[in-house]
């Protein structure tokens, strides 16, 4: 491989530096629960992150929140519901369905029935002749054709 | 006329959302903790590590609460606004030093004059998370109940101070 190309993929694996603190647990199940929590948990900071995801500091102290809590025999509702109370919603990655976020969920189910209506549409309009000239106009039309034929004749 | 005035009404139904798209600020995220109490701390004083400042130590005040820290960049637009607003000596500003080194903040805060009441120096960053903090600087406006009443994310302008905080302010004053 040329060096080049190894230090455009380098720069390009900038987003595989992810979480790397040890965290030691008795419980495997404790353990499970940490990584479902901070992989559905946003990093506020770069929100396209979880914090699992995230190296922000802020990540990284979210992170040891949800260790310590869960050391202390918090369950996962427990963690989820403190971190909505100080940072909202938004920091869930699977938000609850609410008035507030009705649109977010059924906004793929509405984006889907409206196309299926389109095509429907589309389709049933295909299928009569797509002719909208009225009838007058065709009349007019023809005499003309047959005039413009018949002087075709006697040149 | 129909096969004009679809694609019309689509591009303006479209037009008029990423209109929106644009004015709204990703980073703005509504806080849960508007109108509830502000959430309980005690934290050493910077410069004067002893002593410690909590919650009721500013009760039956209306002050403000700004989070700072001397490697935030933003904080550093933000810094004159907040002097000004010191001098006119309306309000309390609590400065929460937000996972900063103790020397460097005191050493900004010589440069740049100092707008805080007092600073309170939160190095882990635990009293950020209840407070919900994830874009420093922040300033919550708290009541004399000590409920949080006003939350700003990102640097204060002299603007916002005139339209926002001043009166907001005043307002809560007045409130027994």
């Amino acid at each position: 491989m040329k060096p080049l190309q190894v230090i455009l993929l380098m720069l390009l694996s900038w987003n595989c530096l992810a979480a790397v603190e040890y965290r030691k647990f008795e419980d495997p199940q404790k353990e499970q629960a940490y990584h479902d929590l901070i992989a559905e948990l946003r990093c506020l900071v770069c929100q396209n992150q979880t914090i699992a995801d995230s190296n922000a500091d802020l990540a990284k102290d979210l992170r040891r929140q949800v260790y310590e809590m869960l050391q202390q025999g918090k369950s996962q509702t427990e963690i989820v519901e403190f971190m909505t109370q100080r940072y909202g919603d938004f920091v869930l990655y699977n938000p609850p369905f609410k008035a507030k976020t009705s649109l977010l969920w059924l906004g793929p189910v509405l984006f889907l029935i409206s196309g299926l209506v389109i095509v429907v549409f589309l389709a049933r309009r295909g299928k009569t002749p797509s002719d909208e000239t009225p009838d007058s106009e065709r009349q007019a039309l023809k005499a003309r054709a047959k005039t413009l034929l018949d002087d075709g004749d006697r040149s | 006329m129909l096969k004009y005035v679809i694609p019309l009404l689509l591009f303006i139904v479209m037009a008029v959302f990423l209109a929106l798209g644009l004015k709204l600020d990703p980073r703005e995220i509504p806080s849960p903790l508007i109108d509830k109490p502000a959430p309980e701390f005690s934290l050493p004083v910077l410069g004067n590590p002893d002593r410690t400042l909590s919650k009721v130590d500013m009760a039956g005040k209306v002050w403000l609460l700004n989070v700072w820290a001397s490697w935030c960049f933003s904080c550093r637009e933000e810094h004159p606004v907040l002097n000004q607003l010191a001098q006119r000596h309306v309000v309390p500003i609590v400065g929460l030093n937000y996972k900063d080194e103790p020397g460097a903040a005191r050493q900004w805060l010589g440069q740049l004059g100092n707008p805080y009441n007092v600073s309170i120096m939160d190095q882990e960053g635990r009293t950020g998370i209840d407070y919900g903090v994830y874009g420093v600087p922040e300033t919550f406006v708290i009541d004399k109940q000590g409920m949080i009443r006003y939350k700003h994310t990102g640097p204060v302008s002299s603007k916002d101070v005139q339209e926002i905080f001043l009166p907001l302010i005043a307002r809560l004053q007045s409130e027994a």
